[in-house]
């Protein structure tokens, strides 16, 4: 697979902030790249590098063979960019935006419009509503149209699901595995790690470092620990019970249940009974399995 | 769930802005210490049916009661016997931490002893002592989200409703603040959350799905999963909204 | 009560901690009333003025003689026809004076640099008053009342003061307000056991001291600085503002009730009241000069009846009888705003 981005070594500091720390990672061409970590971890630096908006001060970024800071002009036409708030005019119609959008990069929306169809689709019944009255869904797939209107061969995507609806989430996603097929190449950050299985291949952020990159199953392979679910009447307890106890590593809340990071000698039916005998209700600990979230919180865990 | 443990009790709750119904004749009940997650699609009517809950808006038609309280005669007192936050974690960004407490402890009655002694457990439970000095506007987003919810229930409410109360907060920060919630609700308060992030229902001991104004399901995530049978609440979601007309 | 504290000493820490905001509000006016005071002044002094004589008179002479003494006058002597133009453009003359003898009777012309239109008349008049001194029999005496030395610089105190209050009062209580919604901070005092009336009295009083600091600011400097004349006159000038400023802020709580977002709420108090105030109120642009249609307009811009109050009282030095008709007209446009104010935010409260 050729390698369409090439990030070496990048660093990134505002004064005393580092907002990356030394980051390398390449993806290549048509591949569906995820970056997610934690607000503040550095995503939209990097995306702005990325979109040549901010100036690595150490590093370099090559895209589609070009570099981000001496071949910015030539590379600009070759990217879309979604920053993290969609960044249309509220007060444009849906058609004048894109009209707008095309004609920035000098191309005709109709000769494009095979690329957007399947995303614009529903947006065509109402041409004339501006912007600002479209849904949060709906503003997404304007936005999406418009950063994919000039057919960039690499498409940024800043946090493009944040305060989006989960219906909305989910056909999002389903149209960026349909752009794959057209070959553009995707990097899409997200905070949400239940999103994040959905990519190729994965880069986990935290404080200006990626803490792991691969596909989501081998990251989650990564996960050698002995995981459990633990649940019972008064949750709260529960937790302050589990995290008591020796041999518990960790125990966190995770969805209906807790999630047990247990140490070798964690017996499931000997800790349940115990906390039956302190009075506890409808205690159950059974095997669980581990997803990209465990591995985060794993990862994180020692610089907590 | 007998009378006496209801501490919201709703029945066809209904409230039109001209000819649009927002919320759509909605009933249900909540019980004492529940954690009740109201879901919903943007515009499906939750921020509307939560106004009302809260004596902030007054319905259309339809009665309720909540913290023993009637929505449309007696809004002041429920005002009174609620916490509320809201989906901004609003906080006063440039007042300190610890006049933001004072503050609402001052909003909420408190007297001065009962004020101090809850500002000290506050501090306590959250860790944050050495931060009382802080501007609000200076303290890392999770650390703005637990005061929000610790000021929330400074007065000790017997409900404390809950206006997407983790928008776009990492993973690690959402788990400590749920671990909140659930101390909260061991202590017998009950929590009133509505949000549109699904993998905030699983938190939930029970949830209703808000469709077009109207409640379309209302379970416990075990049992909508079952009931559909699907692996996630986000799976639920899109079956039961997957219709929905509405959207903003 | 204890709420009430609260709100209060809440709101006071938000314009204390806000540097920028508390530098603008208390420097702003000093630097308004010095500017206008000092250095924007409708004066003219020394005018640079040449003549051209065309026949030597006694008349002539006495006349040029009249303009080397004047001290608002520099004479600079004789100059040929030709040469006035050049004098005039290259700016070392404002005025020149053409004087021709015509069968005895001596006719004036005056030639005048109108680049400042407002200089250029200023000038002609002062010429005019100089030649003519002596030429009618009867002169015209002209007394000036009120300002005997003509002296501008606290003129524009009622203007300025009747530009702060709105721009203090009314912009930064609806900003304060609607970022109390932007930030969703507004949700929480409502859903709390405070009135609504707590929550817009916690809103008005804070901004109404801190106008009171600033109207003491301002007049200690008219007084003194400006030397406007001291009299008991004072007091009603400080009864005149308070309600002036009551009306500014009921101004800013229904802009807030109205605007969503700050941005809306500055441009709108902007729009609305700042430049009404400055180009309308009579504070520059005297009303009397106006079209018919906008004097009209005039009549609805409340800083037109402070500030003409306020000139009634500061420099005419009038006893409080005479402003009945601007408090009357005040007092009617403070209660109509603040009715309407508190019932739009009690309504959107509860709704």
């Amino acid at each position: 697979m050729t390698t369409v981005v090439k990030v070496s070594d990048i660093s990134k500091r505002y004064g005393k902030n580092t907002a990356l720390d030394n980051i390398s990672f390449s993806v290549g061409r048509g591949e569906l790249f995820g970056i997610i970590g934690p607000d503040g971890a550095g995503k939209s630096s990097l995306y702005r590098i990325l979109a040549t908006l901010l100036l690595p001060e150490e590093g370099k970024v090559e895209i589609a063979g070009l570099d981000v800071v001496k071949d910015f002009r030539k590379l600009r036409p070759k990217i879309g960019y979604m920053p993290e708030r969609f960044s249309l005019y509220q007060d444009l119609t849906v058609r004048e935006n894109l009209n707008f959008f095309a004609s920035l990069f000098d191309v005709s929306v109709k000769k494009n419009y095979d690329l957007i169809a399947p995303i614009f689709g529903q947006l065509e019944h109402f041409p004339d509503r501006k912007a600002g009255a479209l849904s949060g869904g709906m503003k997404q797939k304007l936005a999406l149209s418009c950063a994919l209107i000039h057919r960039p061969e690499i498409l940024l995507l800043d946090e493009p699901t944040t305060g989006v609806d989960a219906v909305s989430r989910n056909e999002f996603w389903n149209m960026l595995a349909g752009l794959k097929e057209h070959g553009i190449t995707i990097l899409v950050s997200t905070s949400y790690m239940d999103e994040a299985t959905k990519c190729d291949q994965i880069a986990m952020m935290n404080e200006g470092q990626i803490l792991d990159i691969d596909t989501p199953a081998n990251l989650v392979s990564h996960i050698e620990e002995n995981l459990f679910n633990a649940s019972a009447h008064n949750m709260f307890k529960l937790l302050s019970e589990l995290r008591e106890m020796p041999q518990v590593e960790d125990c966190y809340t995770f969805g209906s249940t807790l999630h047990i990071v247990a140490r070798s000698d964690f017996n499931p039916e000997e800790i349940g009974n115990s906390l039956k005998n302190i009075g506890m209700q409808n205690v159950r600990i059974y095997p669980a399995k581990g997803d990209i979230e465990d591995l985060f919180i794993k990862l994180t865990r020692n610089e907590r | 769930m007998k009378d006496n443990e209801k501490v919201i009790s709703v029945k066809n709750l209904t409230k039109k802005f001209g000819s649009f119904t927002a919320v759509d004749h909605i009933s249900f009940d909540v019980g004492k210490g529940e954690i009740f997650g109201f879901l919903g699609a943007n515009g499906a009517g939750k921020t509307t049916a939560m106004r009302m809950l809260c004596g902030l808006s007054l319905p259309s038609s339809g009665e309720g009661r909540v913290a023993g309280y009637d929505i449309i005669r007696q809004p002041e007192e429920i005002k009174r016997h609620i916490g509320y936050m809201s989906q901004k974690f609003s906080l006063y960004e440039n007042l300190r931490v610890n006049e933001n407490i004072r503050l609402f402890s001052i909003i909420y009655g408190m007297s001065d002893s009962s004020m101090k002694e809850a500002s000290e457990k506050l501090y306590k439970d959250l860790r944050m002592e050495d931060m009382s000095k802080t501007l609000v506007k200076d303290l890392p987003v999770g650390w703005k989200q637990k005061l929000a919810f610790a000021v929330a229930t400074i007065h000790r409410p017997e409900i404390v409703f809950l206006d997407e109360p983790t928008g776009g907060v990492d993973p690690l920060t959402r788990r400590r603040f749920w671990e909140l919630i659930y101390k909260a609700s061991s202590e017998g308060m009950t929590i009133f959350v509505t949000t549109h992030y699904l993998d905030e229902a699983e938190y939930c001991n029970r949830v209703s799905i808000m469709v077009d104004g109207r409640i379309s399901a209302l379970d416990s995530p075990e049992a909508l999963k079952e009931r559909f049978q699907v692996s996630s609440m986000d799976d639920v979601f899109r079956i039961v909204a997957k219709d929905a007309l509405r959207v903003d | 009560m204890a709420i009430f504290g609260a709100l209060v000493k809440k709101e006071a820490l938000h314009i204390l901690r806000d540097t920028r905001t508390m530098v603008i509000t208390i420097f702003m006016p000093l630097v308004l009333l010095l500017l206008f005071g000092f250095a924007i002044s409708t004066e003219v002094n020394d005018i640079r003025i040449a003549a051209v004589v065309e026949k030597h008179t006694c008349e002539t002479r006495k006349i040029l003689e009249r303009f080397r003494v004047n001290e608002y006058f520099t004479f600079l002597g004789l100059v040929a026809p030709t040469e006035t133009e050049r004098l005039l453009r290259s700016g070392r003359a404002d005025a020149v004076l053409f004087l021709r003898s015509d069968d005895a009777n001596l006719k004036a012309q005056i030639m005048v640099d109108a680049a400042n239109p407002t200089i250029a008349q200023t000038v002609t008049a002062y010429v005019g008053g100089v030649i003519n001194k002596e030429e009618i029999k009867s002169p015209v005496l002209t007394y000036t009342l009120y300002n005997p030395q003509m002296k501008s610089s606290y003129n524009f105190v009622p203007g300025i003061m009747g530009m702060i209050f709105i721009l203090i009062c009314a912009i930064m209580t609806s900003v304060s307000i609607v970022r109390e919604k932007e930030n969703g901070t507004m949700n929480l005092l409502l859903v709390s056991p405070i009135r609504p009336a707590t929550i817009i009295l916690g809103k008005l009083v804070p901004y109404f001291l801190l106008s009171c600091v600033i109207l003491a600011i301002m007049l200690f400097i008219s007084y003194t600085l400006l030397g406007l004349p001291l009299s008991a006159s004072i007091v009603n000038v400080v009864l005149l503002s308070f309600l002036y400023i009551i009306l500014s802020l009921s101004f800013g709580l229904l802009v807030s009730t109205i605007a969503d977002s700050q941005l809306t709420a500055l441009i709108g108090s902007a729009v609305i009241l700042m430049l009404p105030v400055i180009m309308l109120s009579g504070m520059i642009f005297p009303i009397d000069n106006m079209p018919v249609f906008l004097q009209g307009v005039s009549c609805i811009i409340p800083a037109r009846w402070y500030i003409s109050a306020m000139r009634k009282l500061m420099i005419q030095q009038l006893d409080a009888a005479y402003i009945f008709k601007e408090v009357m007209i005040l007092t009617s446009m403070t209660i109509v705003l603040l009715v309407l104010s508190i019932r739009k935010f009690y309504s959107s409260s509860r709704k």
